[in-house]
């Protein structure tokens, strides 16, 4: 478990320059990543998940401003020259996304665009890549692939097409798979079916999985170790079964608190008052603090750093203790 | 009116609604096969609205379950079936009734930041509502926007800025407040928190609750999540390609349910507690298209039950328990 993480960030920070000042949108966090886990990267819109994605493929584009380091297998990421970068991006780490109907080519079939695929990252000959595309499209559970494969995207249900764009990313069989919300924009059983899908892919392939969502349900599910994030910072994080069983920052918990569970019918939800700051005037100190009902004096004073809480575990919350035993 | 509404009190009573929309083909489709599909959005939905409960109706998409609200609220005319509202046919009214029915049943959008006039202010658009069914004067109309926005726990500021001014969960108050301007007893919500994030959803959550005490409202809850719909449902509906497959009081559907589109969605959504995974998918297949509905049971392609009846005959809704019906042949 303890071994070299397969990506390691540090410091990382995406600003947007804007008329209205400067929007720091991922505020200098830091992760690891592990060989074969499902890492969860959660939070609320805003808090800068997607961004951190993003920005690791550096995908984000100006006026952005993206710093800091992103270690992968001893390169950093965010300083590899754009002709490298091209080798990483697709091969080594490949995107899913939220929405596969724009982020797939709506005029290309979908053989085509997998095909594309193997032709920039593998050795394959036309006949070869041809064969493998039906194959990989078998693979994520498209039924009768062969049949499918010169479809186009509209063809496709929402559910086949997340399936298609898997594929392609499969493609050059990455070591790393950022999905960006992946299942959002499904039903339930659709859902439960493309989770259940990546669980498989990576244990197969042993490919390790960023899986970023807002839905705590998802993660439980599906995620080994969880980051929370809350305007742009990191403020927990650890192992997923010990994060549910206590969370540690009073934010984890009023986000767990938010979700109905059964057995409390028609009984106010603990919601957490408020929203989420401007990412133009972050409050100094805890960002959560305005928000929160365990807010003391010095939540206010300097930004309090993650501290191990429990093994594997760390949190931000100067009242980590309290919020333990509530 | 107490917390637990009357069994004997129905509000509303949904009778073999249906309704089915055109979808023309493109020129090609048209020489191609000769005519237009028809989108089967509704078939024979029957339901009970009781006073005072909020009954919820859960489904996938293409279930049926906004085109129920809209043929509810008149947005659509059903193809057929009737809807009887305290006693009177809502089909039938015309002129002043019908103005008031649409002042009782009041809808409130899923898309907060579509379904309000960005042009209005909030003054404007409560006025608006208020006014047009002649329910203030003069000055007391200004006096009942504050009373709504208070209601809704906006600020007393907030009636003369402008939708763009306030977050997604403000506007969904806004919306709420525009929909309560016109005193209504009965509250169509579709999906009201679903663009919503989870901490704001659960303030809306317990401001809907809070509303149906103080007002005695009746409430359809539409929506695709399940935990929501179970923790402030009575009573809960599940729709499957626009019919109702399964009806009962919600612990008895969470705990016991009696249609295997149920229990699959039920197993689909993903549990909380990361000890209790599973590998296994809830159920296989796709959503079959609502243009081509299959044949029998309209489940019977994904159902792990499924046996030769269910490939030829529909099955209709029949009792398992004292108010718990489903349409299984099982």
């Amino acid at each position: 478990m303890a071994a070299e993480p397969l990506l390691s960030v540090r410091g990382l920070r995406v600003e947007f320059g804007s008329h209205r000042g400067l929007l720091t949108a991922v505020d200098g966090i830091d992760f690891d990543v592990r060989e074969g886990e499902v890492l969860g990267l959660a939070g609320e819109s805003g808090s800068g998940k997607s961004m951190t994605l993003r920005s690791l493929l550096r995908l984000v584009k100006a006026p952005g401003q993206v710093s800091g380091q992103a270690l992968w297998r001893g390169r950093d990421l965010l300083a590899l020259p754009e002709a490298e970068m091209r080798r990483v991006r697709g091969r080594e780490i490949a995107m899913i996304f939220q929405e596969p109907m724009t982020a797939l080519n709506p005029v290309l079939t979908v053989g085509t665009q997998i095909r594309e695929n193997l032709k920039e990252h593998t050795e394959l000959d036309a006949a070869a890549r041809k064969a493998r595309a039906i194959e990989l499209l078998d693979h994520v559970g498209i039924p009768s692939a062969k049949s499918r494969v010169e479809d186009y995207p509209h063809q496709f249900s929402g559910g086949m097409r997340q399936r298609a764009m898997i594929a392609i990313a499969l493609a050059a069989k990455p070591r790393l798979l950022l999905a960006d919300e992946p299942t959002t924009a499904l039903d339930v059983t659709i859902q439960d079916q493309i989770l259940k899908l990546l669980l498989r892919l990576r244990s197969e392939l042993r490919m390790s999985v960023i899986l970023v969502t807002h839905d705590l349900g998802v993660i439980a599910q599906s995620c080994d170790r969880l980051v929370v994030m809350y305007a742009g910072q990191v403020v927990e994080t650890g192992p997923v079964a010990a994060l549910f069983a206590q969370p540690r920052h009073a934010y984890t918990l009023g986000l767990l608190n938010s979700v109905p569970r059964a057995g409390a019918v028609r009984q106010p939800l603990a919601s957490i008052p408020g929203q989420p700051p401007s990412l133009l005037e972050l409050p100094k100190g805890c960002a959560f603090a305005p928000r929160c009902r365990f807010a003391i004096a010095a939540c206010g004073g300097n930004r309090p750093p993650l501290v191990e809480v429990g093994p594997e575990h760390f949190s931000s919350c100067l009242r980590h203790r309290d919020v333990a035993n509530r | 009116m107490t917390a637990m509404p009357d069994a004997a009190a129905p509000l509303m009573i949904v009778d073999a609604l249906s309704k089915s929309f055109v979808r023309r083909g493109s020129f090609v489709d048209r020489i191609k096969q000769g005519g237009s599909k028809t989108v089967r959005a509704l078939h024979d939905v029957s339901l009970v609205v009781r006073r005072g409960e909020t009954l919820g109706i859960v489904g996938e998409s293409g279930c049926g379950k906004s085109t129920l609200a809209r043929c509810l609220v008149r947005l659509h005319r059903p193809d057929g079936g009737r809807i009887v509202y305290a006693g009177q046919d809502v089909l039938a009214l015309a002129g002043a009734e019908r103005r008031t029915y649409n002042r009782r049943v009041q809808m409130v959008f899923q898309d907060p930041y579509g379904s309000l006039n960005p042009r209005m202010s909030v003054r404007q658009m409560l006025a608006e509502a208020i006014l047009f069914h002649r329910l203030r004067k003069g000055a007391a109309v200004n006096q009942r926007i504050a009373e709504l926005l208070e209601l809704v726990r906006l600020p007393t500021d907030a009636a003369d800025r402008y939708p763009h001014e306030f977050s997604g969960g403000q506007r969904q108050r806004i919306g709420i407040a525009r929909a309560l301007a016109v005193e209504p007893e009965c509250l169509i919500a579709d999906e009201l928190v679903s663009s919503l994030d989870v901490s704001v959803q659960a303030q809306i959550i317990n401001l809907l609750l809070e509303l149906q005490e103080r007002l005695h409202l009746t409430v359809l809850f539409i929506a695709h999540d399940l935990r929501l719909v179970r923790h402030i449902s009575h009573r809960v509906a599940v729709m499957y390609l626009g019919s109702i497959v399964e009806l009962a009081e919600t612990e008895r559907l969470f705990t016991k349910p009696a249609h295997p589109y149920t229990a699959a969605l039920l197993k689909a959504a993903p549990e909380l507690d990361p000890a209790r995974r599973s590998v296994v998918e809830a159920v296989r297949g796709e959503l079959p298209s609502p243009l081509d509905v299959p044949p029998g049971c309209p489940f019977h392609p994904r159902c792990p039950k499924v046996f030769d009846r269910c490939r030829v005959e529909l099955p209709l809704l029949r009792e398992r328990a004292a108010g718990h019906v489903a349409a299984c042949h099982l």
